[in-house]
C-alpha cells in the first residue's frame, strides 16, 4: 500500500507546523523521517493517523484521495502508529492487550481469548516477533513491550506502520533486534515510517530519507550516499560538529567520594552493592551500563533523594550521607535529573519559575519572606539567552517549550551558578542534535572550570565522547573501570562489562 | 537578526502567554457555569409545577434579595464572609495538591475555641480581646487541620479520608463541650454555649443606619485575607513551594523542597483560615456556639474554592455570589413561595459544571480558543 501527502499544511494559530509537505510512503520500503524536536514530525504523523485534519493539501492512498475525520480513520485505512510512550495495560497479558478494543467474541459477547491467543501467535510467527502471548505486560522488558505495540497495529491489519522515536527506550542490543524486526516487516511488504533524530540509526535502517526542518521537507536522499554530517546539517540548518572537543583532564582533589555504599530498593532487591568511587575536580566520570542496573539509585543517593542503607557519601571532604537535597544544592551540587518531565520541571510553571525552582529561596532572589519576581524574570531572561532556550517570553509555560528547549532550561538552571560538582543523568535524552552539542559543551566547560562532573547515560556514545574515566555498573556494582583519556577506552570491553562479564580492568 | 544579548533579554520579558487561557479558566468557565446552573434551576422549577410567571418573580426576588437594597447587600456580604475565608484556605490547599474536605470541622473547632476564649477572658478590653479571640480561632483551626497534614506526611494517610473523619469527630467534640458546665449557658438544659461578650464581638458596621443590618467587621478581615493569600501564593517563598508541590510533587522533591513540612504547613494554613471563618461567624453573627453551628459552611466553601478556581480574587467573587444566592434565596421564598432548597440545587449545579469545564466548553464552544495546546508538538 502506498500513501502520499500532497501539499499538506497544518497551522496552530500563528505557528505553521507543516508547510506544504509532500511525502511518499511506499510498501516494502523503510522511510526514515529525520527532524529535530519541534520540526513538525509528530504533527505530520498525527495527520496521517487522522488525529488532525490538514488545513490545506490532501492525503492519497494508492492514488485515491481520502478524508480522515477522526483518530480511528487512520487505522481503518491501514495506517498504524506505534507511539513513543506505550499504551498498554500492565496487568493484562500480551494477548489481552493486543485484542483490546477489537476482541474476538463468541455467542452472547463471550470473550474468545483462545482465538485471540491463536491470532496473536500467528502474527508472532509470521514476522518473527517472539513475544510470549500469555505473559503479563508488567513482567516483560521494555523492548518486548514495544513489540506488543507493533503486534497491536499488525493485528488491526495495518499496512503502513509509523514508528515514533522507537529506539529511545531501548538498549543497544535491543536496538539491533528491533532493526531486524523492522526489516522483516519491510520484506513482508509493509511500509515503514521510522521517525527519529538519531542519525546513525536512520542511516542503518532506512531505504530512503526525508529531512524535516521547521515544518518543511528540506532534504531527501539515499542513505547509501549520505553521511551523518550531511544529514545533521540538513536537519539543523548549519554545520554540526560531533566530536566533543576537549583538552585532557586536569584532575585535582576529590570532590565526591562514595565508600561502600549499599542500598535495598523499595522492591526489596539489592539496588546498590558496595559501591566505592571517586569523582575529582576537573574530570568527567561516566557511568556506563544498561538501564536498571543501579544508576538511578546511585544518583538518588548522591543527590540526597534517598539514604543508603550502608556506606558513606562525602562531598569536598564533608560527610553528606544524611544531608538534605537543599543542603547539597547550596554546597554547590548541580543535578540534571534523568526525567525532566517527571522530576526536573513543573509544566504549568512559567519558564522563569522553572529557572528558580531550586534556588528561589536564595538571597539572590528572595527577601526573608517573599520572592523578588522582577529579579527572577531578569535572571531567567539572561539564562535563556545564555543557554539558547528558544522562547518568545519567559512568562510562557515551561511545558510549552519543545523537549530540547526544556532540557536546556533545566541545564541552564543547574549550571548557571557557582557549582562544584555536576551530576548529569541522561543529560541529552530526547534532545535534538543542536542542543546535544551545546549541552555537552557546557558540561565540558564546567569541568574546565574545576567542577567534578558525573555523567550517567544509557547512550554509550555519549559516555565515550565526554568522559575522562568510565565506570561500568552491572547489578548495582561497579564492575569495571576504564581510562578514557583521548578516547582510548575499548568500546568492546565496555560493552562486555555492561553485559556482566567480569573481565574488566578493575582499578 | 543582529540583536545584542541585552535586547534579546529585554524581548524575553514581554508578558506573553497566559492571558487568554487564564481569563477563560478564571472568568469565562465559571460565569457560564453559573448561567447554565440558573437555567437548569428554571427547568427544575418548571418540572415541579411552578408556572412561568412565578419563575420570573422568583428570579426577580432572587436578584432583589441579593443585591437590591442596602439590607440585601448587607446580608449577602455577611453570608459571604465565612465561605470566602474558609474557601481561601481550601483553594490554597488545592494549589498545594491537598484536597481538604475538613473545613467544616476546622470551622467548628475554631468557632468553639473563639467562644470559650471569649467568655473566659471577658474582663479584657475590646482592643485586646477581639483580635486575640480571632487568633485563637485561627490557631485551633490550624492545629486541627495539621493533624490530617501530619498523618499524610508521616504515614501517607490520604487527607480526603482523614479530614472527613475529623469532621465527624468535631461534631461530637462540639456536642460534648456544649454540655460541660463551664461552657453551657447557665440555666439551659439544651446544648448551647454562653454568649460571646461584647468586647470579643466583631463590631457591626452599619448599625448606625439600621440596627437590623448584620454586616460586621469580618468584612475587612475577609478582604485582608484575600490579599494575604494572594501574596502568600504568588509572592512568598513558601507559596512557591506550595504551588510547586501541588503541580509536580516529584519535581518539588528533586528541587529540595521539604515535602512533608510543606504538606503540614499548607494544611495548617488552610485550617487557620477555616478557623478564622468559624471565629468570624461566632464573633460577628451567631454570638454563641450551638450543635452544628457551621451549618454546612465548610462544604459551601469547597464549592466556592472550586468556582473561584483556587484564585483568591476568584474565591472572593464566588463567595459573594454564594452569599447572594443565600440572601436572595430567602427573599425568593418569601416573595414567590419557591422553596429555598432550589438555591441548594443551583449551588450544586454550579459545582457540577465547574467540576466539568470540558462540559461547559462542549455546551458553549464559542468564546474558547480552539486548541488548548496551541503550538506544534
Amino acid at each position: 500500500m502506498d500513501v502520499e501527502l500532497r501539499g499538506v499544511t497544518k497551522r496552530f494559530g500563528p505557528v505553521v507546523a507543516n508547510d506544504k509537505v509532500n511525502l511518499v510512503i511506499r510498501g516494502g520500503e523503510v522511510l526514515g523521517l529525520l527532524g529535530e524536536n519541534g520540526a513538525g514530525k509528530s504533527t505530520m504523523m498525527n495527520i496521517l493517523s487522522g488525529l488532525y485534519s490538514p488545513d490545506e493539501g490532501e492525503i492519497l492512498i494508492d492514488g485515491k484521495p481520502v478524508q480522515f475525520e477522526g483518530p480511528g480513520d487512520g487505522i481503518a485505512a491501514g495506517i498504524g502508529m506505534v507511539h513513543q510512550h506505550f499504551m498498554l495495560v500492565p496487568v493484562f497479558t500480551v494477548a489481552e492487550n493486543v485484542v483490546l478494543g477489537v476482541e474476538p467474541t463468541g455467542k452472547f459477547d463471550y470473550l474468545d481469548l483462545k482465538r485471540a491467543r491463536a491470532q496473536v501467535r500467528a502474527i508472532n510467527d509470521q514476522y518473527g516477533l517472539e513475544v510470549p502471548p500469555d505473559e503479563l505486560i508488567e513482567d516483560l522488558p521494555v523492548g518486548i513491550q514495544q513489540r506488543v505495540e507493533i503486534l497491536k497495529v499488525l493485528f488491526r491489519k495495518a499496512d503502513v506502520l509509523i514508528l515514533d522515536e522507537p529506539t529511545a527506550v531501548l538498549t543497544p542490543q535491543e536496538v539491533q533486534d528491533f532493526f531486524g524486526i523492522v526489516r522483516a516487516l519491510r520484506d513482508a511488504g509493509k511500509a515503514i515510517v521510522f521517525i527519529t533524530h538519531k542519525l546513525h540509526e536512520i542511516l542503518e535502517v532506512a531505504d530512503r530519507i526525508n529531512v524535516l526542518r521547521q515544518g518543511r521537507i528540506v532534504g531527501e536522499g539515499d542513505p547509501k550516499q549520505l553521511n551523518e554530517e550531511q544529514l545533521a546539517e540538513m536537519m539543523v540548518g548549519r554545520p554540526v560538529t560531533f566530536a566533543v572537543s576537549k583538552s585532557p583532564a586536569q584532575p585535582g582533589e576529590d570532590r565526591l567520594t562514595l565508600t561502600g555504599v549499599s542500598m535495598i530498593s523499595d522492591r526489596g532487591e539489592t539496588a546498590l552493592d558496595n559501591v566505592t568511587m571517586t569523582v575529582r575536580s576537573g574530570e568527567v566520570v561516566g557511568i556506563a551500563g544498561v538501564q536498571g542496573n543501579g544508576q538511578t539509585e546511585l544518583v538518588e543517593v548522591i543527590t540526597g533523594l534517598t539514604r543508603p542503607g550502608r556506606g558513606k557519601v562525602k562531598f569536598d571532604g564533608q560527610d553528606i550521607t544524611r544531608a538534605s537535597v537543599r543542603a547539597r544544592h547550596m554546597a554547590g551540587m548541580a543535578h540534571i535529573p534523568e526525567d525532566r518531565h517527571k522530576s526536573g520541571m513543573v509544566d504549568n510553571f512559567t519558564i522563569a519559575e522553572n529557572m528558580v525552582l531550586n534556588s528561589y529561596y536564595d538571597s539572590e532572589f528572595s527577601g526573608p519572606l517573599s520572592i523578588d519576581w522582577p529579579k527572577v524574570h531578569e535572571t531567567a531572561a539572561r539564562y535563556c539567552v545564555e543557554f539558547d532556550v528558544r522562547t518568545p517570553s519567559v512568562f510562557l509555560r515551561g511545558g510549552s517549550l519543545s523537549g530540547g528547549n526544556q532540557q536546556k532550561m533545566v541545564v541552564a538552571r543547574e549550571l548557571e551558578r557557582q557549582t562544584r560538582l555536576v551530576i548529569a543523568s541522561q543529560p541529552t535524552r530526547g534532545v535534538d542534535v543542536g542542543a546535544i552539542e551545546y549541552i555537552h559543551e557546557r558540561l565540558i566547560r564546567a569541568r574546565d572550570e574545576g567542577d567534578g562532573v558525573l555523567i550517567v547515560s544509557s547512550e554509550l556514545d555519549e559516555i565515550m565522547g565526554l568522559s575522562d574515566r568510565i565506570l561500568v555498573m552491572f547489578e548495582g556494582r561497579i564492575v569495571a573501570e576504564f581510562d578514557n583519556t583521548g578516547g582510548k577506552a575499548d568500546r568492546n570491553a565496555i560493552g562486555l562489562a555492561m553485559a556482566g562479564a567480569t573481565t574488566g580492568a578493575m582499578a | 537578526m543582529s540583536l545584542s544579548n541585552q535586547d534579546l533579554q529585554k524581548a524575553l520579558l514581554r508578558p506573553l502567554g497566559r492571558g487568554r487561557q487564564e481569563f477563560e479558566d478564571l472568568v469565562v468557565v465559571p460565569l457560564i457555569a453559573v448561567v447554565i446552573a440558573l437555567l437548569f434551576g428554571m427547568v427544575v422549577m418548571l418540572a415541579t409545577g411552578v408556572d412561568i410567571g412565578t419563575i420570573g418573580r422568583a428570579f426577580v426576588a432572587l436578584a432583589k434579595g441579593a443585591f437590591g437594597s442596602l439590607n440585601a447587600v448587607s446580608e449577602t456580604l455577611t453570608a459571604a464572609i465565612p465561605v470566602v475565608l474558609a474557601g481561601l484556605g481550601l483553594g490554597l490547599g488545592f494549589r498545594a495538591g491537598l484536597f481538604n474536605i475538613g473545613a467544616e470541622g476546622q470551622i467548628l473547632m475554631g468557632g468553639l475555641a473563639a467562644v470559650i476564649f471569649g467568655f473566659s477572658f471577658d474582663h479584657l478590653p475590646f482592643a485586646i480581646l477581639m483580635p486575640l479571640t480571632l487568633i485563637v480561632a485561627m490557631l485551633v483551626g490550624a492545629a486541627y487541620a495539621a493533624i490530617a497534614g501530619a498523618l499524610r506526611a508521616l504515614t501517607g494517610a490520604h487527607e480526603v479520608i482523614s479530614t472527613i473523619m475529623l469532621n465527624l469527630i468535631s461534631y461530637r467534640i462540639l456536642d460534648y463541650a456544649l454540655r460541660q458546665p463551664f461552657v453551657q449557658k447557665e440555666g439551659r438544659s439544651d446544648p448551647i454555649s454562653k454568649s460571646v461578650p461584647d468586647a470579643a464581638q466583631l463590631p457591626k458596621l452599619l448599625d448606625w443606619i439600621d440596627p437590623n443590618l448584620r454586616l460586621h467587621a469580618g468584612l475587612f478581615l475577609m478582604l485582608a485575607m484575600v490579599l494575604f493569600v494572594w501574596w502568600l501564593l504568588f509572592r512568598s517563598k513558601i507559596g512557591f513551594a506550595f504551588r510547586a508541590s501541588g503541580e509536580n510533587p516529584d519535581a518539588a522533591k528533586y528541587a529540595g523542597m521539604p515535602s512533608g513540612l510543606i504538606i503540614v504547613l499548607a494544611m495548617a494554613t488552610a485550617g487557620g483560615l477555616a478557623g478564622l471563618a468559624g471565629g468570624a461567624q461566632v464573633l460577628g453573627v451567631l454570638e454563641r456556639a450551638s450543635p452544628g453551628f457551621s451549618a454546612g459552611l465548610g462544604f459551601d466553601a469547597i464549592a466556592v474554592a472550586l468556582l473561584g478556581r483556587s484564585h483568591p480574587v476568584g474565591i472572593l467573587f464566588a463567595g459573594i455570589l454564594f452569599g447572594g444566592l443565600e440572601a436572595g434565596g430567602r427573599q425568593m421564598q418569601v416573595d414567590a413561595g419557591v422553596s429555598i432548597d432550589l438555591i441548594g440545587i443551583i449551588q450544586a449545579l454550579i459545582v457540577v459544571f465547574i467540576a466539568a469545564p470540558l462540559l461547559v466548553r462542549a455546551i458553549f464552544p464559542w468564546g474558547f480558543r480552539k486548541d488548548g495546546k496551541g503550538a506544534a508538538e
